[in-house]
């Protein structure tokens, strides 16, 4: 059985991190990761920069929009993710525009923080 | 103000947009090229003065950029994150006229979906021109300090969120370029009552860049031509204070220079047949225009084109003013008709709706009825030369 975690937080308890506690925090997590590979039972993980930086998109009514911003949460929940990795933002959603999910909802797209590789 | 300094001022003019697209290209990073082109700027005025202006300004100016961008990356790159410094091609001795023109792409970029709409036209006016926050704000009338922290958070996206400063594909371009022409008409209508209708300056320069960039779409040069003939019109659009409709300018206060410049890109468009809205809205203004020739307005000629209009790119101001055309082409029974017909559509709430109402109904002799539909008109608009305008009209009602 597959499952999937989304990991909320609120970005003000991490406003005064130093450089260190990232550091640190980044460790715990590696820890983490290597414990569920460990065990077989890592599939995917990524860390996402701040909502800021996210862009919607939905296909809903047979056109493409696209805002700036993330989707605010009304009717629609959240059922799944993808993890795609392409040069840009236009490839991204230019993929997000082809996920089935964008037909009767909306598409989130949130650059990883974790940077190349 | 001294040779060398103007020299200055003039490489700043000509050059400023031009590199900081092409340092923005390469870097994907706005506010890092912005920064080390403000430092490149601050070298010129301190060394050109005493030492000369190069032979090659721009070159000049790039270099310093480039060092000083290298000079932060490197800083950014040990004290904040782990990542690699963004790829720069290796500085050389780029002369200034074989830098790519990378403006497309940055204005592209500045009117890119994943940016928020009301910040294209910001992002335009000071990242290719070169314009402060501030006298961005002051033009929008909105806070400063809100606009210069949205616009730092919208170029922080650009570079985070990896927004490629490419031009898409066929495909994709009209689309994308619909989207900058909208920002650039916003900057058109943005101060479009103030005495010196600096926007229109402004969004004169970028539309001209765009037909330039964008030879091949006819829109673009329609949208060239529609901001010229406005521009073209500044001095006469308000006199004393008071507003004057189009059809009553001094048609010696309008430019013929920019009236020319208007027709050469209106005539070049229409020539591909593709007309659009941009091109229908400029035909408009031409037929305006041409009343310096010919001593009358064309309202028949207005009629089929807001017709036009309609179809292509139907708005609330589109129809109230088929409404006025109607009402001069047919009598104001057929204008209020039209008005009536629109309303719902149009909205209550819209100023321009009302303003062509009592005008409609002072010449049908409804006096009350217009005076009630003035006061609606003035208590819509905050512009001194509508109000006053608006005010003007009301008093001249009979009886």
């Amino acid at each position: 059985m597959r499952y999937t975690f989304l990991l909320y937080s609120d970005p003000a308890d991490f406003a005064d991190m130093t450089a260190e506690d990232w550091e640190a925090e980044k460790q715990l997590y590696g820890a983490y990761i290597a414990a569920l590979n460990e065990a077989g039972a890592f599939l995917d993980t990524d860390w996402l920069q701040p909502v800021s930086t996210a862009t919607t998109l939905t296909t809903k009514g047979g056109t493409r929009q696209v805002q700036d911003g993330p989707f605010a949460e009304t009717k629609e929940r959240l059922g799944g993710y993808f993890a795609v990795d392409v040069p840009d933002l236009d490839a991204a959603l230019a993929w997000a525009e082809k996920c089935p999910a964008a037909r009767h909802g909306r598409v989130e797209i949130r650059p990883s923080a974790m940077g190349e590789g | 103000m001294s040779q060398t300094a103007r020299a200055a001022e003039r490489a700043a003019r000509d050059s400023y947009g031009r590199l900081l697209a092409f340092l923005a290209a390469r870097t994907g990073d706005i506010a890092l090229a912005e920064d080390a082109l403000a430092e490149a700027f601050a070298a010129a005025l301190t060394h050109w003065p005493t030492r000369g202006v190069p032979d090659t300004p721009d070159a000049w100016l790039l270099r310093v950029a480039r060092n000083s961008m290298t000079d932060r990356q490197r800083h950014i790159a040990r004290f904040h994150s782990p990542e690699e410094p963004p790829e720069m091609a290796a500085p050389d001795n780029t002369e200034a006229d074989a830098l790519p023109d990378d403006r497309l792409a940055l204005l592209l970029v500045c009117a890119h979906p994943a940016i928020a709409r009301d910040l294209h036209t910001p992002l335009m006016l000071q990242t290719v021109l070169g314009l402060d926050a501030a006298t961005i704000a002051d033009v929008f009338m909105v806070s400063a300090p809100a606009l210069a922290k949205r616009l730092v958070r919208a170029k922080s996206k650009v570079r985070d969120a990896r927004i490629p400063f490419v031009i898409p594909g066929p495909d994709a371009l009209p689309e994308r370029a619909e989207a900058v022409m909208e920002a650039v008409y916003a900057a058109h209508t943005v101060d479009w009552l103030a005495p010196l209708d600096m926007m229109g300056g402004e969004a004169l320069y970028l539309a001209e860049l765009l037909a330039r960039l964008l030879p091949d779409l006819p829109e673009a040069r329609g949208l060239a031509a529609l901001i010229a003939y406005g521009h073209a019109r500044r001095a006469a659009r308000v006199v004393d204070d008071v507003l004057v409709p189009t059809d009553q300018q001094d048609v010696a206060l309008w430019d013929a220079d920019l009236w020319r410049y208007g027709d050469q890109h209106l005539t070049a468009a229409l020539a591909h047949a593709a007309p659009g809205r941009f091109q229908i809205e400029a035909a408009i203004q031409q037929v305006h225009m041409a009343r310096a020739a010919t001593g009358a307005t064309d309202w028949t000629a207005l009629n089929k084109l807001y017709f036009a209009l309609l179809q292509v790119a139907p708005s609330a101001g589109a129809l109230v003013a088929q409404a006025v055309v109607t009402g001069k082409v047919h009598g104001s029974a057929a204008g209020l008709a039209a008005l009536d017909a629109a309303a719902g559509s149009i909205g209550a709430e819209v100023q321009a709706m009302w303003a062509a109402r009592a005008d409609l109904l002072a010449e049908a002799g409804e006096v009350a009825q217009a005076r009630a539909a003035y006061d609606q008109a003035i208590s819509l608009t905050q512009d001194v030369p509508l109000v006053r305008f608006l005010q003007a009209r009301r008093a001249a009602l009979n009886g």
